[in-house]
C-alpha cells in the first residue's frame, strides 16, 4: 500500500486512540477503587448503553474481517458464522441474561459459588473463563497482526510484532486505569465507529450493483470460479465426512459458546437488574443482527469485486477482503476515495480490535482476581486489594496474548474465535445452566462439568490438525494429530454435560435445598440482586 | 401500600422502577447477602424456601417455563436442522427459487427473522406475564428477609 494509505489510516486510528484514552482518564479521575466500580462501572448504565457495549464486545474484528473474509473465499459456507452468531443470542436472551445478573455479582463463578462449596467451583470456572479468554485474545491479536502485514504491504515483520505489542500495551493501560466503566465507553464509541463503516460499506456495495442483490449474487458466483456451487453450501465443508461434522461441531460451539462468554457475562452485572439487562440483550440482538447481515453483503460483494483470488494473494485466509474492497469501492488504489474509505476502514479495524481486547482483559482480570486469587489465597486484607490484583492481572494476560497472537498469526481469525466458543460452551455453559435449572446439581458436578468440558476441548484442539499434521497448521513440521476435527464442540460439549450430570450422581453429597431455593427465587425474581 | 404503588409508578420503565424497588436501598436494609455471613443463613434460608413454595412464585416459574422451554426446543432443532440439512444434502438447499437466490439463502435469511421474532415474543411476554409478578414477590421477599434477618 502507498504512504497515503498508511499516514491516513495512522492518523485516524491515532485519533480513536487519543479519544479512548481520554475516555479513561476522565472516568479515572472519578474511581474510587472499589471492586463494585472496576468489574461492574458502578451497575448504573442504560439499557441502550449496555447494549451498544454488548454489541461492540461482541462484533469482534473476527466478525468484521474474518466472516466477510470467509464468505469470499467460500461463499454459502461462510454465512454459518453469521447465522450461528445471531442465533446464540436467544440462549443468552433466554436461560441467562436475567437469571445470571439476578444472581451474581462480578463473574461466572459468583453464580455457581452461591450454591455450591465456594473454593474448588471458583477455582474451576475461574480456569475456564482465562482459557476461553485466552483463546478468543489470541484471535483478536491475529486480526491486528494481518491488518498491520496488509497496511505495510505484507513486508514489515518487525512493524507487525510491534503493533501487536502495542495493542497489548493500550488495552492494559484501558483496563488497569478505567475498569469497567472505561472499557464500556470504549465499546460503545467502538460500535457507533464499526456499525456506520460498515452500513456505509454496504450502501457502496448495494449502489454500485443499482440494488439489484441478484446481479450482486451473481456476480459473485461468477467471479469466483465455482459457479452457483459458491451460493450453496458445501464448497468448504462439502469435501467429506470430516468437513461435514466439523461444519456441525462449529455450528453447535456457536450457538451454545455465547453464553458461556465471561465478558459478555460481566456485562450484565453493568445495569441495574435484570429487566434493564434484558432490554440490553434485545438492544444488542438488533445491533448484531442488523450488522450481519451486512457482513454477508460485504461478503459477496468483496467476492464480486475483487474476487476470491485477489483476496487470497493479499492473506491465505482471507482477513484483508474488507479493507481491500473499501479500497475498490473507494474508487481504487492510487485515487483519493480510495485512500479515505481504506484508511477509515482500518481504523475502524484497529479500533474494533483494541476495544474487544480491552473488554476481554478485563474480564479475565476479574476472573484472576475475583475467583483464582480470592480461593488460593487466604482472604487477606481489604476490597481494595483485589482490585490492584485484577489490574497486575491484565498486564499479565496482554503479555500472554501478546506471545500467542505473535506465533498463530497466520490462522484465519473467525476460525480462531470458533475455537473459543467450543470451549466456553463445553466448560461454562453447562455448570451454568444446571446451577441454574437443576435442584440436585451438587460441587462435584460442578467441578467436573468444568474440567470435564474444559480438558477434553483443549486436549482435542491440540491433537486437531489444527495444532499438527497438515501444511496449514501451527507446526507444520511435526505430527501427532489424533482427532479429525478442527472443531472440539461436537465431543466436548456434550462431555461438559454428560461429566456434570455423572459427578452429581456419583457423589455422596445431598443437595442443599435452602440454597438451591434461594438460587431459584433470587434468579427469577430479583431479591437481594446487588 | 407502598411496594404495590411503587410497583404501578414507573412501571413502563424498569430502569428507573427497578432503582426505586431496592437499588436504592441501603445496603443495611437486611437482603440476604450472596455469601459471606452464615450466622444469618437459617433465617435467610427458611425465607427463600418460603418464597420458593408460595403460590405467587410458583406461578412466575410456571409462566417463564411455560415460554422459555417451548422455545429453546424451538429454535434449538430449526437451527440444527438447517445445520445439518446444509452439510447432509446441499442439493436441496442449492435448488433456485428465484434468479441466483436459492433455498440456502432464503433459510439462511429465516433464522435471521426467526430470531428476532422469537426475542420480540419473550420480550412481550416477559413483559405482560411476568414481571409485575416478580417485581411483587421481589419486594416481599425483602421485606421479609428485612424483618427476620435484619441486623438491627
Amino acid at each position: 500500500m502507498t504512504a497515503d494509505h498508511r499516514t491516513m489510516a495512522l492518523l485516524l486510528f491515532g485519533l480513536f486512540v487519543a479519544v479512548t484514552l481520554a475516555i479513561t482518564t476522565w472516568v479515572s479521575r472519578h474511581r474510587q477503587g472499589s471492586a463494585e466500580e472496576f468489574y461492574a462501572g458502578g451497575r448504573l448504565f442504560s439499557p441502550m448503553e449496555n447494549g451498544f457495549a454488548l454489541a461492540g464486545d461482541y462484533m469482534s474484528a473476527a466478525s468484521f474481517l474474518g466472516i466477510s473474509g470467509l464468505i469470499c473465499l467460500v461463499g454459502y459456507d461462510g454465512m454459518l458464522y453469521s447465522v450461528g452468531f445471531l442465533v446464540a443470542w436467544l440462549v443468552v436472551l433466554f436461560l441467562v441474561a436475567e437469571l445470571v445478573r439476578n444472581c451474581g455479582r462480578f463473574t461466572l463463578a459468583d453464580v455457581v459459588a452461591a450454591r455450591m462449596r465456594e473454593r474448588p467451583v471458583r477455582i474451576a470456572a475461574g480456569t475456564s473463563s482465562v482459557t476461553v479468554s485466552v483463546l478468543y485474545l489470541v484471535a483478536q491479536m491475529v486480526g491486528a497482526g494481518s491488518l498491520v502485514a496488509l497496511l505495510l504491504g505484507g513486508t514489515g515483520e518487525a512493524a507487525q510484532a510491534w503493533t501487536v505489542v502495542g495493542v497489548g500495551v493500550l488495552m492494559v493501560i484501558y483496563v488497569s486505569l478505567g475498569g469497567m466503566r472505561a472499557t464500556t465507553w470504549i465499546q460503545i464509541v467502538k460500535a457507533v465507529l464499526l456499525l456506520g463503516g460498515t452500513v456505509a460499506l454496504t450502501v457502496l456495495v448495494l449502489l454500485r450493483f443499482h440494488g439489484d442483490l441478484n446481479l450482486l449474487l451473481q456476480t459473485a458466483a461468477e467471479r469466483s470460479g465455482h459457479g452457483d456451487a459458491f451460493l450453496a453450501p458445501g464448497l468448504a465443508y462439502g469435501a467429506d465426512w470430516t468437513a461435514r461434522f466439523d461444519f456441525i461441531s462449529l455450528g453447535l460451539a456457536l450457538v451454545l459458546g455465547t453464553a458461556g462468554l465471561p465478558h459478555i457475562l460481566s456485562r450484565f452485572y453493568t445495569v441495574p437488574t435484570a429487566r434493564a439487562a434484558r432490554r440490553s440483550v434485545v438492544w444488542s440482538i438488533g445491533l448484531i443482527g442488523g450488522f450481519y447481515l451486512m457482513t454477508i453483503v460485504l461478503g459477496f460483494g468483496a467476492a464480486a469485486l475483487i474476487g476470491p483470488d485477489a483476496v487470497r494473494a493479499s492473506h491465505a485466509s482471507g482477513n484483508t477482503a474488507v479493507p481491500l474492497l473499501a479500497l475498490d469501492l473507494g474508487g481504487g488504489a492510487g485515487t483519493t476515495g480510495g485512500t479515505v474509505l481504506f484508511a477509515v476502514v482500518a481504523a475502524i479495524a484497529f479500533a474494533t480490535i483494541l476495544a474487544v481486547v480491552a473488554g476481554i482483559t478485563l474480564a479475565s482480570s476479574a476472573s484472576v482476581a475475583h475467583d483464582l486469587y480470592a480461593s488460593l489465597r487466604r482472604r487477606r486484607g481489604k476490597p481494595r486489594s483485589e482490585v490492584a490484583v485484577a489490574r497486575v492481572a491484565a498486564v499479565g494476560i496482554g503479555l500472554l496474548a501478546i506471545a500467542l497472537g505473535l506465533l498463530a498469526r497466520d490462522l484465519n481469525v473467525a476460525f480462531l474465535v470458533g475455537l473459543a466458543f467450543a470451549v466456553a460452551a463445553s466448560a461454562n455453559l453447562p455448570v451454568l445452566l444446571y446451577s441454574l435449572f437443576w435442584r440436585g446439581f451438587t460441587t462435584r458436578g460442578a467441578v467436573w462439568s468444568v474440567y470435564g468440558g474444559l480438558v477434553p476441548a483443549v486436549v482435542l484442539v491440540l491433537l486437531s490438525p489444527v495444532v499438527s499434521g497438515s501444511p496449514e497448521s501451527l507446526f507444520p513440521g511435526v505430527d501427532f494429530q489424533l482427532f479429525p476435527l478442527q472443531n472440539p464442540g461436537l465431543v466436548s460439549i456434550p462431555l461438559g454435560f454428560l461429566a456434570g450430570w455423572l459427578g452429581t450422581v456419583t457423589s455422596a453429597e445431598i443437595p442443599d435445598e435452602a440454597r438451591h431455593a434461594e438460587t431459584e427465587v433470587r434468579s427469577l425474581t430479583g431479591a437481594g440482586a446487588v | 401500600m407502598q411496594p404495590s404503588n411503587s410497583g404501578d409508578v414507573a412501571y413502563d420503565d424498569p430502569w428507573y422502577d427497578a432503582l426505586a424497588s431496592g437499588w436504592g436501598e441501603s445496603p443495611d436494609a437486611g437482603v440476604p447477602p450472596a455469601r459471606g455471613e452464615r450466622d444469618t443463613t437459617v433465617t435467610a434460608a427458611d425465607i427463600y424456601l418460603e418464597v420458593q413454595r408460595s403460590a405467587a412464585f410458583q406461578e412466575v416459574r410456571h409462566r417463564y417455563r411455560r415460554f422459555v422451554v417451548p422455545a429453546v426446543v424451538v429454535f434449538f432443532t430449526w437451527y440444527v436442522a438447517y445445520v445439518v440439512t446444509a452439510t447432509t444434502s446441499p442439493g436441496l438447499l442449492a435448488r433456485p427459487v428465484a434468479g441466483a437466490v436459492n433455498l440456502g439463502m432464503l433459510v439462511g435469511l429465516g433464522q435471521f427473522l426467526t430470531t428476532f421474532l422469537l426475542t420480540w415474543a419473550y420480550v412481550r411476554h416477559a413483559r405482560l406475564r411476568r414481571d409485575r409478578a416478580a417485581l411483587e414477590l421481589r419486594w416481599d421477599t425483602q421485606e421479609l428477609a428485612r424483618g427476620r434477618g435484619g441486623p438491627s
